[in-house]
């Protein structure tokens, strides 16, 4: 297969770009000192991310705690300065952006956090939650209407629009995790950015926020980045997936590539470990079990990120990173010198 | 495991029990649980009437307290003059009662204001971090270091005629930081909290991020202790003007009172004890409130 | 059964009395585990698995927690009514437990080594001297590198991974018959939580310990468990053997939740979620717990409480159609789902 292959795999080839991000590099200064503060180091959250998303489609994002996922979320809602690098928003460039361009800008796109119970005010009813966007943008909705339109979005994830005058604890978890959802349409965005949404759901609820998720993606043409650390989540919601080690994207490529034949052998290992719930698997899959922890990303390793747990480092590693491209025999991007697909730990039937 | 018979319908037909819809406000919230909670009730009634003492204090004796008729002088507690008289002849009992207005004044006028600062303050350096913090940071921390009292003493004693307005002013300049880095903790953990950064994404204004966001659930804290403050400023007024550097003559007050009473300790302890009664329910009563008030609304401090 | 289990709960029931009512946390709980056994306690958050751990342990808040009734056998001698010396010498000696959060159950003042030795010198009465060579040998044994020159650093100088690797080798110090495994890698990254359940597997192995893996993932328990008992409302809803379990469900709640999740190994369908939540604890629906949320309740569902009674051999469920949702003949009730 070459690079051309590619395109006929990913449905979305074809769509419009909604966000074109380019190298991304937001570094973390580590100070010490009581009086005169020094920088005596940076933590590297995202270094040199590149990807983009087209209309209607999920680009997932997962990596393990501290891989930066999070980090880039902050830059992508702009909630964090980058420090190098390019978002465009439908080719207009979303960080030179300022002022009341910039909240204009943001209706456009919208957050979805984890914990439904810090992000929800405790003290403001779900009418003044939901509502908020509309008091912000007060062009969007007349203000006698406002009332009327939280009640359809109420309608929209499944909410009972009579409970209007609730507060967030009078809900549960899930519920809490809808009224997020609500908040983040209200102002009709193009791209949501869902930060872990469902890791912090009792499972049997998972799949109803995930099923909600879903039918608003195709009811109103949005575009998600869904970041999460569950691998079994990621996959059944995305089609294309990048996968992140230590600030950088190790692979990029859609479902079907990573999930079918990750060249990656970070991303092998990742899908490896991952249990799968049947038992009369147990002991039939290969699995790789990677030695010791990720590194401190205050301090990455030098060349590839990844080559201090990598069974497949050489001298080579060390001293240059690989780029993130296609390689000859891979449809996918991988960032590794000796990318190679592996059905073997393939999760796939 | 006991088998059910009974076909209980209703129990079942919804997941969702039809509560009854419970305001969230900071208030209401607070309301609910202050009402039922004893010590709540006695420090309330306690402060009602030490407050209308404040306010109107003939409705609480009809004697004159600046009436000092000497011939009367030194008499103990009777039926005529429940607290006994003073040196100069005057009814203590209404001496004492009028001696609460100032004492409640200051006391809230002080706290209030430091309430004031450590909002503005608090709120300014724990959202906007940066230098404004580090700068109203060393600030605090150089008032801080000063010990209260002795502050006061020094500044006091350097004022020749010291009324309410001298000696509140005083204790504010003082007493500002303890709540100001309380507040600016509490605004803080606030601003960390995911709602404060989704308004933030769906482009908020600052002011109304701090308005509506961080206000109500920053202020808990600060709320309980500005009643505990009260009480330790009415403490600290009787403290100054017992030494001699607080109110003066011929105010009125129950640290003037105490200043007159030490020396006749042990012929007319009368004169000690009953101001001293009346500063240690007042202190009491204002901390009580203080600590009913904050874990009423600061919910972390419930949680015990 | 002829030999006495390892460890059994008869028909435990525990209450949390608060102000605003009683919350029934577990009602008429029973399993069993033998030497070497996994048993997995599957349940989602209220259903009572946490509850059951701390339980057995006898470090339940009481209160507000209170056990209202019900037995647990420690090799048929009841722990519930045994007097608290007694109790303490069986904690962490024949019976021992790991936590999900190693960075607040381990003490950060202390050194790790300090604290493994600690169980050697409490319950062994051991010097100091030999203690932490034991403790050495043990940090080695769960898999920390570099051992000897690490068995004086502080918890918060260990990576997640690492911290929980140094409870575990506190859990199994004294050779445990019973460890209780109370969501121990839900905490930990992917990579990380297959090298943790690994070690675990192998020192259950080595030790013919019974384990009990208290846990809300599927996968991970595919991937270990012999014996499984979903937890829902308290109560247990099924328990079988693995294998059985994944294959045939005999309760609708299982059935729901292998139908629910999103799984690595295959693309992406609808999933088919179960509506409604997990009832509230002080508000218990009346007959079977799951009957609000259960496509194929019917009446007697809502009037009779289910027991939990054999669908096959050897696999319980608390279902009045055990058998059919067993077999698979049984179809949604379109009222029901309504």
């Amino acid at each position: 297969m070459t690079a051309t292959a590619e395109q006929t795999t990913d449905p979305f080839a074809g769509e419009e770009v909604v966000l074109d991000v380019d190298g991304l590099v937001k570094h973390f200064p580590l100070k010490q000192g009581i009086v005169v503060k020094r920088q005596i180091g940076a933590v590297q959250a995202v270094d040199g991310v590149s990807f983009q998303l087209r209309r209607g489609e999920t680009l997932g994002i997962v990596g393990e705690s501290g891989c930066g996922k999070s980090t880039l979320a902050k830059l992508l809602m702009r909630l964090e300065e980058p420090d190098a690098g390019e978002v465009r928003f439908r080719g207009e460039d979303f960080l030179a952006l300022d002022g009341e361009e910039l909240r204009r800008m943001r209706r456009k796109i919208q957050i979805i956090f984890q914990d439904p119970y810090t992000s929800l005010n405790p003290r403001m009813s779900v009418g003044d939650i939901i509502g908020e966007p509309f008091t912000i943008h007060k062009d969007v909705v007349p203000k006698k209407g406002i009332r009327n339109r939280v009640k359809e979005l109420l309608d929209v994830v499944g909410l009972n629009p009579d409970h209007i005058n609730r507060y967030p604890h009078q809900f549960s978890g899930g519920q809490r995790q809808r009224i997020g959802i609500a908040r983040g349409l209200a102002l009709n965005p193009d791209v949501i950015i869902c930060d872990e949404p469902v890791s912090a759901l009792d499972v049997s609820v998972q799949a109803q926020v995930m099923n909600l998720l879903e039918d608003l993606q195709d009811e109103f043409g949005l575009s998600y980045i869904f970041i999460a650390h569950d691998l079994s989540v990621v996959r059944h919601i995305s089609d294309r997936i990048a996968v992140m080690y230590l600030g950088k994207l190790a692979e990029l490529g859609t479902e079907h590539e990573i999930y079918g034949g990750p060249a990656h052998p970070y991303t092998q290992a990742l899908l490896s470990a991952v249990p799968v719930p049947d038992p009369t698997l147990r002991g039939k899959r290969e699995q790789i079990v990677l030695k010791g922890d990720p590194p401190n990303p205050a301090n990455p390793p030098s060349g590839c990120r990844f080559r201090t747990r990598c069974w497949k480092a050489t001298d080579y590693c060390a001293e240059v990173a690989p780029e993130l491209t296609v390689r000859p025999g891979i449809s996918q991007a991988a960032a590794c010198h000796y990318a190679e697909t592996n059905e073997d730990v393939a999760a796939m039937d | 495991m006991t088998e059910l018979n009974k076909v209980d319908a209703s129990a079942t037909v919804t997941n969702e029990p039809a509560k009854k819809t419970e305001d969230a406000s900071l208030w209401a919230d607070a309301w609910r649980s202050l009402r039922r909670n004893p010590w709540f009730i006695t420090s309330a009634v306690l402060l009602l009437i030490l407050i209308t003492m404040a306010l109107f204090p003939q409705l609480f004796t009809d004697q004159d307290p600046r009436h000092c008729p000497l011939d009367r002088s030194r008499q103990e507690p009777s039926a005529e003059h429940w607290f006994g008289t003073d040196i100069q002849g005057c009814d203590y009992y209404s001496r004492v009662i009028y001696g609460a207005r100032n004492s409640i004044a200051i006391g809230l006028i002080v706290a209030f204001s430091c309430l004031g600062i450590a909002i503005v303050m608090g709120l300014v350096a724990g959202y906007f971090r940066g230098w404004v913090d580090a700068v109203l940071g060393r600030l605090t921390d150089l008032v801080f270091a000063i010990p209260y009292i002795l502050g006061a003493l020094v500044f006091l004693n350097v004022i020749e005629t010291r009324g309410v307005r001298e000696v509140a002013f005083v204790l504010v300049i003082f007493g500002w930081p303890t709540m100001t880095r309380l507040m600016r903790g509490s605004v803080l953990s606030v601003t960390g909290q995911e709602y404060v950064l989704a308004a933030k994404a769906l482009g908020a204004k600052n002011i109304n991020i701090m308005r509506r966001h961080i206000l109500p659930n920053a202020l808990g804290p600060v709320v309980g202790y500005t009643a505990i403050y009260t009480g330790i400023v009415i403490g600290a007024e009787a403290t100054l003007t017992f030494l001699g550097v607080g109110l003066q003559l011929p105010a009125i007050s129950w640290g003037i009172q105490l200043n007159q009473a030490q020396g006749y300790i042990t012929q007319l302890p009368h004169l000690l004890v009953f101001p001293m009664i009346f500063v240690g329910l007042t202190v009491f009563s204002f901390m009580i409130m203080g600590e009913a008030l904050r874990d009423a609304i600061d919910p972390k401090s419930k949680k015990r | 059964m002829t030999t006495t289990p390892l460890l059994e709960v008869k028909d435990l029931h525990v209450e949390f009395r608060t102000k605003s009512g009683v919350a029934q946390a577990i009602n008429g709980l029973n399993f069993s585990l033998n030497a070497g056994e996994t048993l997995a306690i599957l349940g989602e958050s209220g259903s009572g698995k946490s509850v059951t751990a701390q339980t057995i342990m006898g470090i339940l808040d009481m209160p507000p927690g209170h056990i209202a009734g019900g037995q647990i056998l420690y090799r048929g001698e009841d722990i519930l009514t045994m007097n608290e010396t007694k109790r303490r010498k069986l904690r962490g000696v024949n019976i021992s437990m790991i936590f999900q959060d190693a960075l607040s159950a381990l003490n950060p003042v202390l050194p790790v080594g300090w604290q493994i030795a600690e169980m050697f010198r409490v319950h062994r009465g051991m010097k100091r001297g030999p203690a932490k060579k034991k403790a050495i040998e043990l940090m080695q044994r769960v898999g920390i590198p570099g051992a000897e020159g690490r068995v004086g650093d502080y918890p918060h100088q260990f990576s997640g991974g690492m911290r929980q690797r140094i409870m575990i080798a506190i859990a199994i110090a004294l050779d445990p018959d019973v460890l209780i495994a109370d969501e121990p890698t839900t905490a930990l990254d992917v990579t990380v939580q297959a090298q943790v359940m690994r070690l675990l597997k192998e020192l259950q192995v080595e030790n013919n310990m019974g384990l009990i893996l208290i846990t809300h993932d599927l996968g991970v328990v595919a991937d270990v468990a012999d014996k499984i008992a979903v937890m829902y409302a308290g109560r247990v809803m099924e328990a079988a053997d693995v294998y059985e379990i994944y294959a045939k469900p005999a309760h609708p709640y299982t059935k729901g939740l292998l139908e629910s999740i999103p799984r690595i190994d295959a693309e992406g369908d609808r999933l088919s979620a179960i509506p409604g939540l997990p009832p509230s604890l002080t508000d218990m629906p009346s007959g079977c717990p799951f009957n609000p949320r259960c496509p194929y309740a019917t009446d007697l569902c809502v009037s009779d409480r289910p027991e939990l009674l054999p669908a096959a051999e050897g696999h319980y469920s608390a279902c009045h159609y055990r058998e059919d949702v067993y077999q698979g003949t049984i179809e949604p009730r379109q009222e029901a789902q309504a």
